[in-house]
Parts: C-alpha cells; sequence; structure tokens
C-alpha cells in the first residue's frame, strides 16, 4: 500500500481533471465517426447522465476506502466531486438544447410537474454549491465544520439522482437499481459507524 | 406540404426487375451453392399497392426502422431487437383466432394472408417515449380477416398476444415483462380502415425485430399498442387487459389515442422528437391521433379522453 501511496503523490489534480475528461471526448469523437446509434442525442444525454452518476459513487467510495482498505484517496475527492458536477451540468445542458430545443414553456412545466425531472434537477441544484466551495478559500471562509456539513448535500444528491435513474425507465430495469441500491449501500455503511461511534461514546458519558 | 425525398418511386424502379435478377444470377453463378438462396432473395420482393392513407412524409430508412426498436421480448435497449431478434424462428408460424367468431382455429399464415390484397402503408409512427418515425408498412387491414373469420354480434373487443418463446428470445427468459405480451382494441377500432395487420416493411418480409412475421399497426395510438409477432387473435365482449395496464395501471390506459394534451403522468406528450435527423434531429408539436383524427376522431365521440387515455 506504501508504495501505491508513493505512486499516488506524483498525480497532480490536472492529471485527475484530464482523465475526467476522457468520457467527454470520447462522446466529441463518436459524433464524427457516427458511432452514438440512431438517436445520438439520447445516446449522449444518458452517458453524460451515467458519467455523472459514476463519478458521485466514486466520491462516496473514498472514505470506505481508506477505512476499510487503508487505500487513502482522499487528495482526489474535490477534482472527482467537480467532475461529477460538471457532467451533470453538461447532461442537463442537452437535456435543454438538444433534446428539448429551447421549448421553454415545456422545459420549465417538466421542472416542476415530472417527479423524475425534479429529482434529477434537485440533485443538480445540490451540486451547485458544493462545486462552488470546492476550494480553499471556501473552506477558510467558512471553517471546515460548517464547510463539511454543507458538503453532506452529497449524500441526498446521490440518492436523488439515482432515483432519477430508476423512475426514468419504464420498466423495472437492473441497472439504475444497481446504482440505487449501491448508494443505499454506502450511506448505510456511514450510518453503521456513527451509530458505533455513538455507542462506544456512550457509556462514557453515562 | 411539398416533399421532395418521396417520389413515389422504389428501388424498383429503377433497377428493372430483370437487371435485377441477372446481377443475382451473376453473382449466385459465382457463389455456386449459393445460386438457389440468391435467386430466390430476389424473387421475395412484396407486391404492394399504394395507399391513400398513406403520409407523403419520408420514410425513416431502413437502418432507422430496423436498429431502433421497442421490443422488449428482446431486451430492454433499443438496439437489443436488432443484435438479439436474429434467431427468432418465424416459419412454420400459425396465428390461433378464437372467442366470438364463426370460424375459429389454428391458421397457417399463409392461409391468414391468401386472397387478401397487400397494401403499402406509409404511417407516422409515435412512440409513447415521445420520438416518433414514419414507416413504410407492407400489410392488409384487420378488418379483412376479421370479416373472413366471421366476427359475432356479441364481440365487443379483439385482444392481441405476441410469442413468447423464451429459448429465442432473452427479455422473455429474463421475465422483463408479464409475457406474453398482450393488446387490445374496441372492435370499431378494430375494424377501421387504418388498422392493418403488417407483414413487411420498405417492400421486404417483416424485419424480425420489426415484429415478424405479422404485427398489428394501429397509427393513431402510441406505438406499444401494435403488439408484434401476433400468435392469437381472440375477440371478446370484456375489454381485455393489457400488460402495460397490468404493470402501471395509472401510466397506461385501454386507448392510448396519442394525445398532446393528455400526458403521461412522468412525461409531457406536447412534442416528440423525430428521429433520423442525427445530433440535431427536430422536435416537433405532436397532433392529436398522430394526425389521423380525420378518421378516427369519430369514434371518441362523447368520450372524455382525458379519463379514457
Amino acid at each position: 500500500m506504501d508504495r501505491v501511496h508513493a505512486l499516488l503523490r506524483r498525480v497532480r489534480p490536472w492529471m485527475v481533471y484530464a482523465l475526467g475528461a476522457i468520457p467527454a471526448a470520447l462522446l466529441i469523437l463518436r459524433i464524427f465517426t457516427g458511432d452514438l446509434g440512431i438517436d445520438p442525442v439520447k445516446t449522449i444525454e444518458h452517458r453524460l447522465g451515467e458519467v455523472a452518476l459514476q463519478l458521485i459513487v466514486a466520491g462516496l467510495c473514498i472514505t470506505p476506502l481508506r477505512r476499510l482498505a487503508g487505500l487513502n484517496l482522499i487528495r482526489f475527492r474535490r477534482q472527482i466531486g467537480v467532475l461529477a458536477f460538471v457532467y451533470a451540468m453538461l447532461h442537463f445542458a442537452v437535456w435543454i438544447a438538444l433534446d428539448l430545443q429551447f421549448r421553454w414553456a415545456e422545459i420549465g412545466a417538466d421542472l416542476v410537474k415530472r417527479p423524475y425531472i425534479v429529482i434529477g434537477f434537485l440533485a443538480f441544484l445540490m451540486l451547485v454549491p458544493l462545486a462552488v466551495t470546492s476550494n480553499n478559500t471556501s473552506i477558510r471562509r467558512l471553517g471546515s465544520a460548517a464547510w463539511q456539513k454543507l458538503h453532506w448535500l452529497t449524500y441526498p444528491a446521490a440518492v436523488l439522482a439515482s432515483v432519477h435513474f430508476v423512475w426514468l425507465m419504464k420498466a423495472w430495469a437492473f441497472e439504475p437499481l444497481a446504482y440505487l441500491a449501491g448508494i443505499m449501500a454506502l450511506l448505510a455503511l456511514r450510518l453503521w459507524w456513527r451509530a458505533r461511534k455513538g455507542l462506544a461514546a456512550a457509556p462514557a458519558r453515562a | 406540404m411539398s416533399n421532395r425525398w418521396n417520389t413515389g418511386l422504389n428501388w424498383s424502379d429503377v433497377t428493372p426487375e430483370r437487371l435485377w435478377l441477372n446481377r443475382r444470377a451473376l453473382l449466385a453463378g459465382a457463389a455456386g451453392a449459393g445460386a438457389l438462396a440468391l435467386a430466390g432473395a430476389a424473387e421475395a420482393r412484396i407486391a404492394a399497392k399504394p395507399s391513400p392513407y398513406s403520409t407523403d412524409a419520408a420514410p425513416n430508412s431502413l437502418e432507422d426502422i430496423t436498429g431502433y426498436n421497442n421490443f422488449y421480448e428482446f431486451g430492454y435497449d433499443k438496439s437489443d431487437p436488432a443484435r438479439h431478434a436474429g434467431g427468432l424462428t418465424i416459419a412454420p408460424w400459425s396465428v390461433k383466432i378464437d372467442g366470438l367468431v364463426d370460424k375459429p382455429g389454428d391458421y397457417a399464415l399463409d392461409d391468414l394472408t391468401k386472397g387478401i390484397a397487400l397494401e403499402e402503408r406509409i404511417y407516422r409512427f409515435r412512440c409513447v417515449e415521445a420520438w416518433s418515425m414514419v414507416i413504410p408498412w407492407i400489410g392488409f387491414p384487420l378488418a379483412a380477416l376479421l370479416d373472413r373469420v366471421g366476427v359475432q354480434p356479441g364481440a365487443k373487443y379483439v385482444s392481441f398476444e405476441s410469442l413468447a418463446r423464451p429459448e429465442e428470445m432473452p427479455g422473455v427468459k429474463a421475465g422483463l415483462l408479464d409475457w406474453p405480451y398482450r393488446e387490445g382494441l374496441r372492435i370499431d377500432e378494430a375494424m377501421n380502415p387504418l388498422t392493418i395487420l403488417a407483414t413487411g416493411l420498405y417492400g421486404e418480409a417483416m424485419p424480425r425485430q420489426n415484429g415478424a412475421p405479422i404485427r398489428l399497426v394501429v397509427p393513431w395510438k402510441y406505438g406499444f399498442k401494435s403488439a408484434k409477432s401476433l400468435v392469437r387473435i381472440s375477440l371478446t365482449d370484456t375489454q381485455p387487459r393489457t400488460t402495460w395496464q397490468g404493470l402501471q395501471p395509472r401510466e397506461y390506459g385501454f386507448y392510448a389515442n396519442v394525445n398532446p394534451e393528455v400526458d403521461h403522468p412522468r412525461w409531457s406528450q406536447a412534442s416528440e422528437r423525430r428521429i433520423g435527423g442525427g445530433l440535431f434531429a427536430k422536435r416537433v408539436d405532436t397532433i392529436k391521433f398522430n394526425g389521423y383524427g380525420e378518421y378516427v376522431a369519430s369514434l371518441y365521440a362523447g368520450q372524455d379522453l382525458a379519463k379514457d387515455y
């Protein structure tokens, strides 16, 4: 593990961003190779949403990996989070521009009336303050405790994003349910840790 | 509206059949053993007369029509049918016709269609998922078949059942829906001249991923009403329960008429994206009854279509 950490020390933030740009670059490449299928708009829209969700899951895995496997990737959590936000934003932008094609009346109605769109939109809105405060200045100004509390928004955002995925399907599909289950498991793990900590602390206070 | 793509010509008009066959023969000669198969394929082109019910809109490409299908028997993804339907056995094929008919029985496909003139019906096709295509079906009015088997006076509805063969259909095997797939029409809807049984498209026999060898096409209703690969047609006096109604009764009604004023609970039906335009496939306003109101609106006189969705 020490050798892994030594290797990881050489990874710079820009390298993580470059890696994170690969799925978007591949999509752009596929536009030109005509490899996006018969409905390229849906392919792009769904892929961007999928990558956003995968990055959210990746962000949620950082703490368990450190606690359970001793692998410390915490240095990269900011880049992963920012990338998740960027992909969610692109997903939203493609929906507005290419899918709904700026039909604002329909977009507005969807954003307040359609449960799965409302939920996806809420998840996106929750990511906004997180992205805005993903810098050292914000941590200093908010204070680390308040900053950390704010960033707990990741948890509801993750749940809503996966429910958004489950809910848009016409029938029960395996993949979205797997994301939802995975995210619930990652959150349950945290609750369990907290509960254990609470139990351990309780006798001392008694 | 002018339509410069739709010349009314087919590929068969460009290449005289004799030359087409010649070319096939040449290829066949070179291929030796393949000769008979190829000659057979060349002769398989279906003769169908044009119909006044056809739209003059440009049909989608064969690639669009055969590569973008909701046919959950083969999987949820729209590319699954093209990938997995190739192994479907479609011959021999028979359709059971039962219920309130004079001549019930298991009809071989050839007997069903014998003597019935095939027509080309270029129809708009609107999916409940808010996308649409234009498809040059080949088929015949369902009414022609119903007249032939004799509908009894008590029959009020027609129910349709699709093939569910797990060994050839991965989606059936995986239990993605409550199989077999069931759909239904009211008898007046079934007898409407727009309602057809389609056995082909683009001048060829029905591709497997589009519901070979015989499927229903009801152009003023959402696509899921047009059940594929039919194995049973029953005349009943009670409204049949459809697969989608069974799964989500609040979302999918029995009628499922294309209607921009009645939204799907989870998404708007106000507009649709025309498949085939690539990255900039245009979104257009959805028309009530998918634009077939002049032929079918009267069927629903006095009905509240927001309630009977």
